[in-house]
């Protein structure tokens, strides 16, 4: 499929293709936590190194099928997403952030600490399995599985903990338990993201996972719309083709991005596609049920 | 050994300290994590750089020039990316603006200065003194003596002046105080300028001390020294400094007697610990959600 694609499109184009597809499934998940339930997560890139790191030992030093070490790779990603959605429980909105932050850079002091991971050298020569069918295919599935999540009973119950954690409680909303929830979900996405990243480039290293990769996720959902799947898919787009167009400003790139924040929380708090909603879409283009 | 690993402990902790002051002050009044407060800290340091080599002041002055600039950084921070925010969009909106103005900020000094560190041209004579197994240099007495003179400066103009008392008003419930009479947005100007001012001192000091400044200096102490303040409970002056000093205290314990290559995590760790153990810090005040 590559090969045949590669022979109509320039590879640059579909390097970018490629990794917009990345950035859409890492920016799902992370959008579960932050734009759905409300929980800001600073240390996303930290659940991807997990998985970039987990998934790529398996294959490269356990002769794992690329699959199953994808899978074992969300899932440590997920478990750990567990054990962050746990103090949770008993922390507000601004320390949350803190500790995301700290989850992180704890597990980038690990990963250059870590002997199988090759250190701060990091590892390379892991094999180029993510092909484009693979990510697009797991883009149509993630986005298809978050759209059904969001329109039910759970969903509605994320969006409600984000609007108004005690009014949510006081209808019977476990939110101690969504969260968690919430968290292992995202967490999962961010691991499987990681792993696709890890085989297509064929290289890592924990400088990939530090905090500005954290914070360029996080603008994706932010800028796309927080809590809206069109959003988040406009805002990964947006935000993986800019860099590249920005390439000549190379060192502007990132005073932008922090700048785009600033005006973007003053303008628009919730993004361009703040909250809109497949459904919505369906219903403004006639192709809902109830017209 | 011991002594002297405290007293550089110490030395360390009193530059968190500063700069974990103007993160609880203002969290205190707006319930905002500034993370821009880091940069301003970073800012401070090139501020007294540049004063004392392109203009050529003395350092005495360099470090009041640079104090000077940073209250005006400071004021201009909140007036442009938290001001239009305040009262109209969540905190969560708040908190990635101030996000954004840190990226900014740190990406600026880079254009500016470019990413080699940097260090100060020897200025000051550093005598080295021995205490029986402690040795120490005249530079840590003076660290030691200007940071006391600010905290207790700090302290006596927040419990006895004018704007001190409008400043705990505020932190008690800033509708009231409006209420009262006071004008709300001066205060918080006058508070970020306090922070600010502290945070500068920090700087020039670590960079002198350390022989050392770059542009990406401010992120990691400015996390760190937040750290600090959740440590000594938020909110609390005297737990910003008590959280600063022991912060730095167990990073330089933690590097001598643990492992070196994991210097970073152990501020996070704590924070994580703290938070789920005792939310509220060693000094602060337990808050009891209400609707």
């Amino acid at each position: 499929m590559d090969a045949v694609l590669s022979q109509y499109i320039d590879p640059y184009f579909l390097r970018i293709i490629l990794i917009i597809g990345i950035n859409i499934i890492l920016a799902l998940g992370l959008n579960l936590i932050t734009g759905v339930t409300g929980q800001l997560s600073m240390g996303h890139a930290g659940f991807m190194s997990l998985g970039a790191y987990t998934s790529a030992i398996l294959t490269m030093n356990y002769g794992v099928a690329f699959p199953t070490a994808l899978l074992g790779g969300s899932l440590v990603a997920a478990l750990f997403g567990f054990f962050i959605g746990l103090p949770t429980l008993r922390l507000q909105g601004d320390y949350l952030a803190m500790v995301t932050i700290g989850f992180a850079e704890i597990i980038r002091v690990f990963f250059l600490n870590f002997e199988p991971g090759g250190k701060a050298v990091g590892l390379s020569g892991i094999p180029q399995e993510t092909t484009f069918l693979t990510v697009w295919g797991l883009v149509a599935v993630a986005v298809f599985l978050n759209a059904r999540l969001l329109s039910s009973r759970t969903g509605r119950a994320f969006y409600a903990i984000r609007e108004d954690e005690i009014a949510a409680e006081s209808c019977g909303v476990n939110t101690t338990r969504l969260k968690v929830t919430a968290f292992v979900l995202g967490s999962f996405l961010g691991g499987l993201g990681g792993g696709l990243y890890a085989h297509y480039m064929f290289y890592i290293d924990p400088q990939v996972f530090n905090f500005t990769k954290s914070i360029e996720l996080l603008n994706m959902v932010v800028l796309g719309g927080m809590g809206s799947i069109p959003g988040t898919i406009l805002g990964a787009v947006l935000l993986t083709i800019l860099p590249e167009l920005l390439r000549v400003v190379a060192e502007y790139r990132l005073m932008f991005y922090g700048a785009l924040l600033v005006i973007l929380m003053i303008f628009r708090p919730n993004g361009l596609l703040g909250d809109v909603r497949i459904y919505d879409l369906k219903k403004r283009w006639g192709l809902g049920k109830n017209k | 050994m011991f002594w002297q690993q405290l007293l550089n402990g110490i030395t360390l902790g009193s530059s968190y300290a500063l700069i974990a002051l103007g993160y609880t002050m203002v969290y205190g009044i707006v319930q905002l994590i500034n993370f821009a407060h880091g940069e301003i800290y970073m800012f401070g340091a090139f501020a007294g750089l540049f004063l004392v080599t392109v203009v050529g002041l003395p350092i005495g002055w360099a470090l009041l020039g640079a104090m000077a600039f940073c209250m005006l950084l400071g004021v201009v921070v909140e007036r442009v990316a938290y001001r239009p925010l305040r009262g109209k969009s969540s905190r969560l909106s708040a908190l990635i603006s101030a996000i954004g103005v840190s990226i900014f900020l740190s990406t600026l000094m880079v254009i500016i200065a470019g990413t080699n560190p940097r260090n100060y041209p020897d200025i000051i004579k550093i005598s080295n003194y021995q205490l029986g197994a402690v040795q120490f240099s005249s530079l840590q007495i003076i660290i030691l003596i200007i940071s006391a003179i600010l905290m207790i400066g700090l302290e006596l103009m927040v419990r006895r002046s004018r704007i001190g008392k409008a400043m705990r008003a505020c932190s008690q419930d800033i509708e009231a105080a409006a209420l009262m009479g006071i004008n709300v947005n001066r205060v918080i100007s006058f508070t970020f300028a306090v922070g600010s001012a502290l945070a500068a001192a920090g700087g020039v000091m670590v960079a002198i001390y350390y022989n050392a400044l770059w542009p990406y200096m401010g992120t990691m102490a400015g996390m760190k020294a937040f750290c600090a303040a959740v440590l000594g409970g938020i909110g609390s002056i005297p737990g910003a400094m008590v959280g600063g000093i022991s912060l730095g205290i167990m990073e330089i314990m933690g590097v001598a007697y643990l492992s070196s290559s994991y210097k970073d995590a152990i501020a996070f760790a704590i924070l994580i610990l703290v938070l789920i153990i005792r939310p509220q810090g060693l000094l602060g005040q337990k808050i009891v959600k209400k609707v």
